[in-house]
């Protein structure tokens, strides 16, 4: 993850209270140089981007739960009734790789468009102060969506998932009948509800833009669910290279 | 050389609603907490006492519940320990004091994310409620004790609390996750990130560094526990098999096959070991706090604190094998945790040995929460001292599940934690309410509690070194049993009584509040930021200004200086380095 420090040092433009932060003040971290007080919106963004480190933590740790119990269960003998002996019973899922990789696809797919609506509001912030100069005009250019693009594409492989699963219950693949069926939907389900998650926080992105909130609690917000959104993605990557040698 | 910066301030919100109710206020988000738990610890309180009567008058007919039935008992007991582990231990000293004066003693305006935090707190008020209705629903509430072992928890026919009172616990546990996750992602981006100028790291107070290192703990110990309860939930609702094996319940296979029990016992002890921490270490911030404030010197090691509380917290991590030694475990396994485990042994010493040179030769003044403060230490060593037996697995094996254990872990993290959060109170609330406490009710409620639960708990070791097994609810109808009746007979009169003593605190609580006397901003002479601001702090806790940290925590007894402690934000008084 890149750094933690805002990498912009233009005079904010003026903002307006948005009710859901500290008051707008204080902003240090015990060291001489800060406590200036006056501009918090650098603080703002450290804060947010470092309480999503924190939060990323957490959701490792859940994983990390997943995974061990995924690993200690694969290696579990299991008694069998008729034969009075013990045997393996865990039989590899057979998952429909091309869709999969088609979604995986999308969502790398997503994680660039979500990159391009991050760089394009740190670009906007930049020249906010030169808009604001009486008489001077940027030109009222067009922008591509990013934002909404994203939205689409995560919203795809949302769908997509949906087919995987949709595609295992007809191959009567189901969640009960063998421990890799289980902790494979366990993993897709988990990741597909804190994908949705990513989705409410992206199209909140959005909706910010049309409540024309002002332009730097925008940029936090995509800011934080752009790093948010690329962490979805590797947490799949992980999950994909873990239904690949582990299922 | 400036003590404070004038900032910009910020207005109250004046509605009722958003000012007492969703508040963004850590203050009355911090109360709040408070109060949670304080009608969390006189639920679990009330079901101790029920166990209690029915210890001792097995046969008693009770107003509103009648005969206690075994499963009762059983229910009882794992409602007491959920309540008190999560809803007191968890959310008093961490969610409530934390949450007041974390902000405030980092000089801070407020936490870091003010709308999670009035989520976090609303997220755990409904998990309360939701663990309170298992009472309610058909089979009452779950029998599989506070740990929720499988195959018990996950078998859905396994008793009469284990259909949808389990499922309810369950979820009720899944609830809590993510609201202490909120809280500790909120408590670690303020620590890090909201210091006011001049509070470095090194001139934090140990309260602070408490509530630091819990949240750390809890960040990565509720994690593992949410991802335990989903594959618990499963188990029980839809089938799958990863806690259960083959198993045959009234002559009836069920389907699951091939799953470990054991599996649930290392994941929930992951977070298990590491929870007994998060409810200990704020209290050990406040003793420490305490300590130094009313022996009028600095805290003996003020780095050896820190250092020790980080050393518990990372070894916590490691030691949650030896709450399995009966379990079946390799003996190397057994090995290797028995020796991490009393390697806590180590740091826990350093602590205990810095409060007693911190009482030494000090001008010790014994106000109530100064009483509290000492107990805690006596409660910490004498619960502590019994840890190193139950970390060897060969002491273990005969003690595991008897009343050795009870005895154990209630004196230490049970009773310890208690006192902790008793000390934070008599001395926080003038603070919090702008009003003193009853200090001859406070001592009265200090000695009866102190002595009552010495009395309850060091026979329970006794009982426990004579074979008495844990959890049973039917002591008469064993023969072995007899000659220890007595002592639990005195056991359960000893709890009659301190729990009667609670009625005084809560009293003296709620009168103190409305009706005591005025407190002024610093009552107890004491040197952290809180008690530089008004009583009880404005909105913004500062007023409209920042500190600006010159100090140390706790410096007392100054040599030279004009009173006998110099305030964090007094002007620095000496070539004191910034650490």
């Amino acid at each position: 993850m890149a750094t933690l420090s805002p990498n912009l040092a233009v005079r904010p433009p003026r903002t307006r209270d948005t009710g859901g932060d500290p008051p707008s003040y204080g902003g240090g971290n015990g060291n001489e140089r800060s406590g200036n007080g006056s501009s918090d919106y650098g603080g703002r963004l450290r804060r947010a981007r470092l309480g999503l480190v924190v939060g990323l933590t957490a959701v490792v740790m859940l994983f990390i739960g997943f995974t061990s119990a995924m690993l200690v269960r694969r290696g579990l003998p299991s008694f069998d009734q008729q034969t009075n002996t013990y045997s393996r019973d865990w039989i590899p899922i057979q998952l429909p790789w091309t869709l999969i990789a088609i979604n995986t696809a999308v969502l790398l797919a997503s994680s660039v468009t979500i990159e391009l609506a991050r760089r394009d509001i740190s670009r906007q912030m930049a020249l906010a102060p030169v808009q604001s100069i009486p008489g001077v005009s940027l030109g009222d250019e067009r922008r591509f969506p990013w934002l909404g693009t994203t939205v689409i594409l995560g919203l795809g492989f949302l769908v997509g998932q949906f087919l995987v699963y949709r595609v295992l219950q007809q191959q009567h693949a189901f969640i009960a009948r063998n421990p890799s069926n289980s902790f494979t939907y366990l993993l897709l389900g988990t990741h597909a509800i804190h994908l949705a998650g990513g989705v409410i926080a992206l199209t909140y992105a959005a909706a910010a833009t049309w409540l024309q909130r002002p332009i730097e609690s925008r940029r936090i917000v995509i800011d934080v669910a752009a790093w948010y959104w690329h962490f979805m993605a590797f947490l799949w990557m992980y999950i994909f290279v873990i239904l690949l040698i582990a299922r | 050389m400036a003590t404070s910066e004038v900032v910009h301030a910020h207005a109250a919100p004046q509605g009722f609603i958003r000012k007492y109710i969703f508040s963004l206020d850590h203050k009355i988000i911090g109360i709040q907490y408070f109060f949670l738990a304080l009608t969390a610890v006189w639920v679990g309180m009330i079901l101790s006492l029920l166990m209690r009567i029915h210890l001792i008058w097995p046969d008693a007919n009770l107003p509103l519940i009648g005969h206690i039935q075994p499963e009762t008992y059983l229910s009882l007991l794992t409602m007491h320990g959920t309540i008190m582990v999560f809803f007191v231990l968890t959310t008093a000293p961490q969610g409530g004091f934390g949450n007041y004066f974390l902000p405030i003693q980092i000089g801070a305006p407020d936490m870091a994310f003010p709308v999670l935090n009035m989520l976090s707190f609303w997220t755990t008020f409904v998990a309360f409620v939701v663990m309170i209705a298992a009472f309610f629903v058909t089979g009452g509430a779950p029998l599989h004790g506070w740990t929720g072992y499988p195959p018990l928890s996950a078998v859905q026919s396994s008793g009469p609390g284990e259909g949808l009172g389990a499922d309810l616990w369950i979820t009720s546990i899944a609830i809590f996750c993510a609201a202490s996750l909120m809280g500790a992602l909120n408590f670690i981006t303020t620590t890090l990130d909201l210091r006011a100028k001049g509070m470095t790291l090194m001139r934090m107070p140990l309260t602070v560094w408490s509530w630091f290192i819990t949240a750390i703990l809890g960040l990565l110990a509720f994690g593992v526990l949410l991802s335990a309860g989903i594959l618990l939930l499963m188990d029980r609702n839809l089938g799958t098999s990863f806690y259960l094996p083959l198993i045959v319940v009234n002559g009836q296979v069920l389907g699951h096959r091939g799953g470990s029990p054991l599996l649930w016992q290392h994941l929930f002890w992951f977070f298990g070991h590491p929870e007994v921490y998060i409810a200990i270490l704020p209290g050990m911030g406040v003793a420490s706090q305490l300590l130094s404030t009313f022996s009028r010197k600095p805290i003996f090691g003020y780095r050896a604190m820190v250092y020790a509380m980080l050393a518990i917290g990372f070894l916590g991590f490691m030691v949650w094998g030896h709450h399995m030694f009966m379990s079946g475990m390799n003996p190397w396994s057994a090995f290797a945790f028995s020796i991490l485990t009393m390697c806590i042994g180590v740091p826990s010493a350093i602590k205990t040995f810095n409060w007693l040179g911190t009482l030494w030769r000090g001008n010790v003044r014994l106000y109530s929460p100064m009483l509290f403060a000492i107990g805690f230490v006596s409660l910490f060593v004498s619960g502590g001292l019994s840890g190193p037996f139950l970390a060897q697995p060969t002491l273990d094996i005969p003690l595991h599940d008897t009343y050795f254990v009870v005895g154990h872990f209630h004196l230490i993290m049970g009773v310890a934690a208690i006192f902790g959060i008793f000390a934070a109170t008599y001395y926080w609330v003038p603070k919090m309410f702008g009003r003193m406490m009853n200090e001859t009710l406070g001592k009265i409620h200090f000695w009866l509690t102190f002595v009552g639960t010495y009395a309850i708990f060091m026979p329970m070791h006794y009982l426990g070194m004579a074979g008495h097994p844990r959890r049973y609810s039917q002591l008469t109808e064993l023969g072995y049993l007899h000659n220890l009746l007595p002592l639990q007979r005195f056991i359960s009169i000893a709890a009659f009584i301190t729990i009667g003593a609670q009625v005084i605190f809560v009293l003296n609580l709620f009168w103190s509040i409305f009706r005591g006397p005025k407190a002024s901003d610093n009552p107890w002479d004491a040197t952290t930021l809180e008690w530089t601001t008004a009583t009880p702090p404005p909105h913004d806790n500062f007023g409209g200004h920042t500190p600006v940290v010159h100090n140390g925590p706790y410096e007392y007894g100054v040599p030279g200086a004009a009173r006998d402690f110099v305030m964090q934000s007094d002007p620095a008084i000496s070539p004191h380095p910034a650490h």
